[in-house]
């Protein structure tokens, strides 16, 4: 049942564009089968409390109703247009483009690829999680998340259909025929080709993949073509509401070990996480998100940075935005030890945005350790692990490092490596925790209720209604 | 722009034992030669040779694996090239240690990396022995052109995975490893089409990859291994049956035994020696056999071919080369007509017949002028006679004695990059003059005065005068311009018609090497100079 042009919600003109109709009329349909093949398994015919975007006023954006997934109203929607220049760069002064320049076309189309891969890529890679939800509130966010990831694929693919010609519609072609973890057409970001195949990973993949996600948007919502621009802007209102189902999801799922272990009792015991896998946990997706901001020193990274095509985050708020004769220091592994190396910064640019995402986490872990306090927890905390440690991107990937980053030997690495992260019978007591829990207002023995439902709703709603119902 | 002192001197002796970059595998006929480049293992250890990019020292080991497949396994008949690193095959020559490299490096390294690519074609050409390109991921610059020398290329199709050619839009300056002439030469992609493609940074992939002609087939990753399996095999049996000899070993060529080779920078003139056979001398294919590496005119190939790498890495002010010979005519006569007699598509004299073709054509690509001396001690004979007319001018003493004698195998069977023999490129305008000499060396030795007639002696002197006028010819050379007198002689030496060779030595190299010296390119401001560093190139717009 395809959705007819007409009801799309969209702020970009579609009633009067004839290419981005076409473009569409034949995308839109593949779409629709790329959804029912490869999205949430189990759950298409199913009623869902999902908000939609219908517009970009203050009032539409946020529009709460139940809708059956294959039939949610995907919109390509941009940030409305305003008066800006280019903020940094080469060109910066310069009106922003409104086109693609010819000169930068194929950058453009390759940050925007690799960007819209992460989106169906992360679809594919948690279709199979409805099914052992801890709790009808957690489903919801789930779908919520797919859904909206849905729609960032459909913003990506409405600047590629609009402004990369046939090229632009054989990618967006292309979107749809790779699959996350097919030996064939494997997504293009390894991070994106690991199922994720428990709620703990899904949290934590919410939590830290999805924050490299938003830490790209930032930095493309600052380029200067402006259709890209206006497309992330919108985009990160959605991306924050992901961040919050990672960032409380895994702080509910340390509220529940820290409350039993605050009295005293074994969370093991008690059907929960322990603490050395969550933190096992947070080494491996920390590690695994640090990788997609690309290597330490990038001639890439400089090269758009110096073309205005992909700036800082918040470049807006810094005083200099040329980024010339300065140099970002870092320390790299030469020959079994670290020594200083002077980079300039444009080379340096995926470091810098790497230290913001850093901070962001450490934040995040903050709450969590407050989270462990408040519930009498005196002695353990979490802490994020060394950026070198369990890398394999950039020059810390294929040597060995311990979560402090200090070098070690491979034989060490290899009898300590279950130590730090999660090993297979890890994984096996974490997918046993996984049992359905679809009763109204109850939730799993391993993660605390969350604080308040959504959009006002009772705890108790029933957030996710069956087919027959 | 030349930032760099010249980098210290290669070795092009290697093994597969010491191999750092590739690992040779054989297996029946069926070769695997597999790239996974060490990233500080290369010939500068501060250069990091990252995603499966090549300097000289990893051509180096393509190149002796080539070389060992036809002498050590010539029961190979397809030999697979693809890489040990996942997600990419190769990525080209390393940009950083081009960007860093002098001029006259980069020159040299581009055109061995070009005598390598041409090796494997001729393998494939004379020796049956077929290359089949396994392309397991991205396939870039240098890596495409690689994959061109190839038979066939097969490219995985994992939807990113693509072939490009990114020098121009990237680096502003040309794949020049014959990339541009064996897209549209030997693959015959559309010239539109190439050009497209040639602009295209990131390359092209799947289907089009195929439709445009610039691979031959693509294949899911899951069935990669099987198809190039499979496609091997297919190769192997439609290999052309030549005679395949039992191998020997190529031991490592340590000190020259019938090469010399000294050079006075000074005066920057180099002699070259080259001495005929002195023990017994092979009268058929099955002795030739028996000598193994230590045949002299297998050795005397190697050696030839070692001493002219040597010349042009270590010796680049060295403008002029004077090649004399020396020693028994009648033995290097001999060894001519074994190499051309009736046993000539035996294993062993194909496969040093096409050694000393290589060597021969690796001397019409070195930049350096080439003065022959015939005099008394002069052994012009056989294979030597080949020196004298691959020589830029030939200086003959009018004395009794002296004496030329060209034999069967300048006929023909040691081309030049032409394709024709280098008699017949001597006298293209008569070709009977040609026959004339190969007529007149039939008979026996040629003495000077013939040898003058014939076409053979650019100066013919007596004793009286012959010293004075080497010596002022060869100060009057060393006194012009080294750039003028290479371009002069590149257009001389390849008369006649176009093949690919001359088309990528004098066309491709020729445009690349004025690029690399553009600002444009290795400027200030220049695209390659640019290259990973934080600011964007300029270029001065200006078509020239």
């Amino acid at each position: 049942m395809a959705q007819s042009l007409e009801s799309i919600p969209n702020n970009v003109d579609l009633s009067s564009d004839r290419r981005l109709q076409r473009a569409l009329e034949q995308w839109q349909p593949n779409f629709l089968s790329w959804w029912r093949e490869v999205g949430p398994d189990g759950f298409q015919a199913h009623q869902v409390y999902l908000r939609t975007a219908i517009s970009v006023e203050a009032n539409g954006w946020a529009h709460f109703d139940f809708v059956r997934m294959p039939e949610y109203r995907w919109g390509i929607f941009l940030e409305p247009k305003s008066e800006r220049r280019i903020g940094f760069g080469d060109v910066m002064g310069e009106p922003v483009w409104e086109e693609v320049p010819g000169e930068h076309r194929n950058a453009l189309r390759r940050i925007i690829v690799t960007q819209a891969d992460t989106e169906p890529a992360s679809v594919e890679q948690q279709r199979l999680l409805g099914r052992t939800c801890p709790s009808l509130y957690d489903l919801r966010n789930l779908f919520q998340v797919n859904v909206e990831e849905g729609r960032h694929l459909w913003a990506m693919v409405y600047l590629l259909h609009r402004y990369f010609g046939r090229d632009g519609r054989e990618e967006a072609d292309e979107l749809l025929q790779r699959r996350s973890g097919s030996s064939d057409k494997p997504r293009i970001l390894n991070a994106f080709n690991e199922p994720i195949d428990d709620w703990l990973s899904f949290f934590m993949f919410t939590m830290f993949t999805d924050r490299d996600g938003k830490y790209q948007l930032a930095a493309l919502a600052q380029s200067g073509f402006d259709p890209l621009a206006r497309t992330t802007r919108f985009m990160l209102t959605e991306e924050a509401h992901h961040l919050f189902v990672g960032e409380t999801g895994v702080d509910r799922i340390v509220q529940r070990c820290a409350e039993l272990m605050g009295k005293g009792l074994d969370p093991r015991a008690h059907g929960a996480v322990p603490f050395e896998l969550l933190q096992k946990y947070v080494n491996l997706w920390f590690s695994l998100s640090l990788d997609l901001f690309g290597g330490e020193v990038s001639s890439n990274a400089a090269d758009f940075f110096a073309a205005g095509l992909k700036g800082r985050f918040r470049e807006d708020q810094l005083e200099e935005h040329k980024a010339l004769g300065k140099s970002y220091r870092m320390e790299v592994p030469e020959g079994g030890k670290l020594v200083a190396q002077e980079v300039p910064l444009r080379n340096a640019m995926n470091e810098v945005l790497r230290d913001e995402y850093v901070k962001d986490c450490q934040r995040a872990l903050d709450r969590w350790n407050k989270t462990l306090e408040k519930n009498g927890v005196k002695e353990l905390r979490l802490r994020l692990p060394h950026r070198r440690f369990h890398r394999g991107v950039g020059p810390s990937a294929g040597l060995f490092f311990d979560p402090e980053g200090q070098p070690i030997a491979e034989q060490e690495w290899k009898a300590r490596e279950q130590q730090w992260l999660p090993s297979a019978e890890d994984r096996t007591y974490v997918r046993s925790l996984m049992h359905p829990v679809t009763e109204r207002g109850k939730v799993a023995s391993w993660i605390a209720p969350p604080p308040k439902g959504i959009n006002g709703m009772p705890l108790d709603f029933e957030y996710v209604r069956p087919p027959s119902a | 722009m030349d930032k760099t002192a010249s980098a210290p001197a290669p070795s092009f002796d290697t093994h597969p034992t010491r191999y750092r970059h590739w690992t040779l595998a054989v297996d029946g006929e069926i070769a695997r030669l597999t790239m996974k480049v060490q990233p500080f293992g290369g010939a500068d250890s501060e250069v990091e040779l990252k995603s499966n990019s090549y300097d000289l020292a990893v051509d180096i080991e393509l190149a002796d694996a080539v070389q060992r497949l036809r002498f050590t396994h010539p029961q190979v008949k397809v030999c697979v090239i693809t890489s040990g690193q996942e997600k990419i095959f190769c990525a080209g020559a390393n940009i950083y240690m081009l960007a860093s490299s002098s001029h006259p490096f980069k020159v040299n390294f581009c055109k061995f990396t070009n005598e390598t690519r041409l090796a494997i074609e001729d393998a494939s050409q004379n020796s049956g022995l077929r290359f089949l390109a396994a392309c397991n991921g991205a396939t870039a610059g240098g890596g495409y052109e690689l994959a061109l020398a190839c038979d066939e290329i097969v490219l995985v199709d994992d939807g990113s995975s693509t072939v490009s050619l990114p020098e121009v839009p990237l680096l502003g300056v040309l794949p020049g490893t014959g990339g541009l002439t064996r897209v549209v030469d030997k693959r015959k992609v559309r010239r539109d089409l190439a050009d497209a493609f040639s602009t295209l940074a990131e390359g092209v992939k799947g289907k089009r990859a195929v439709e445009w002609g610039l691979v031959d087939a693509v294949v899911p990753r899951s069935k990669f291994k099987d198809t190039i399996a499979q496609r091997a095999r297919d190769l192997s049996a439609k290999a052309p049956q030549v005679d395949r000899g039992p191998g020997i070993e190529l031991d490592e060529i340590g000190d020259y035994r019938h090469v010399s080779l000294k050079v006075d920078e000074k005066t920057r003139v180099a002699q070259l020696t080259v001495r005929a056979p002195a023990g017994e001398v092979p009268q058929t294919a099955a002795e030739a056999l028996a000598k193994g590496a230590q045949g002299w005119a297998l050795r005397m190939a190697r050696e030839l071919d070692h001493a002219l790498l040597r010349l042009r890495f270590e010796h680049e002010t060295v403008g002029l080369v004077i090649v004399r010979t020396e020693g028994d005519r009648a033995k290097a006569d001999a060894v001519g007509k074994l190499l051309s007699g009736p046993e000539k598509d035996s294993w062993i004299l194909r496969e040093t017949r096409l050694l000393l073709a290589r060597a021969l054509r690796r001397l019409d690509v070195t930049a350096r002028s080439f003065f022959a001396v015939v005099d008394e001690k002069s052994c012009f004979a056989g294979p030597l006679f080949e020196l004298l007319v691959a020589c830029d001018r030939s200086y003959v003493l009018d004395a009794e004695k002296v004496e030329v004698w060209p034999g069967p195998l300048s006929g023909g069977a040691l081309p030049g990059w032409n394709g024709l023999s280098r008699l017949q490129t001597r006298f293209l305008a008569e070709p009977a003059r040609a026959d004339k000499v190969l007529a007149a060396g039939k008979e026996g030795p040629i003495d000077a005065a013939t040898a003058d007639k014939l076409g053979l002696a650019t100066v013919f002197a007596d004793e009286i005068d012959f010293e004075e006028e080497l010596r002022v010819a060869v100060e009057e050379r060393a006194s012009l311009s080294p750039d003028a007198l290479t371009g002069m002689e590149q257009n001389y030496r390849f008369a006649g018609p176009e093949t690919l060779a001359t088309k990528i030595f004098g066309r491709l190299s020729a445009w690349q090497n004025w690029i690399f010296i553009r600002p444009n390119a290795t400027g200030e401001n220049g695209a390659l100079t640019m290259y990973g560093k934080p600011e964007r190139p300029r270029f001065d717009f200006r078509r020239t």
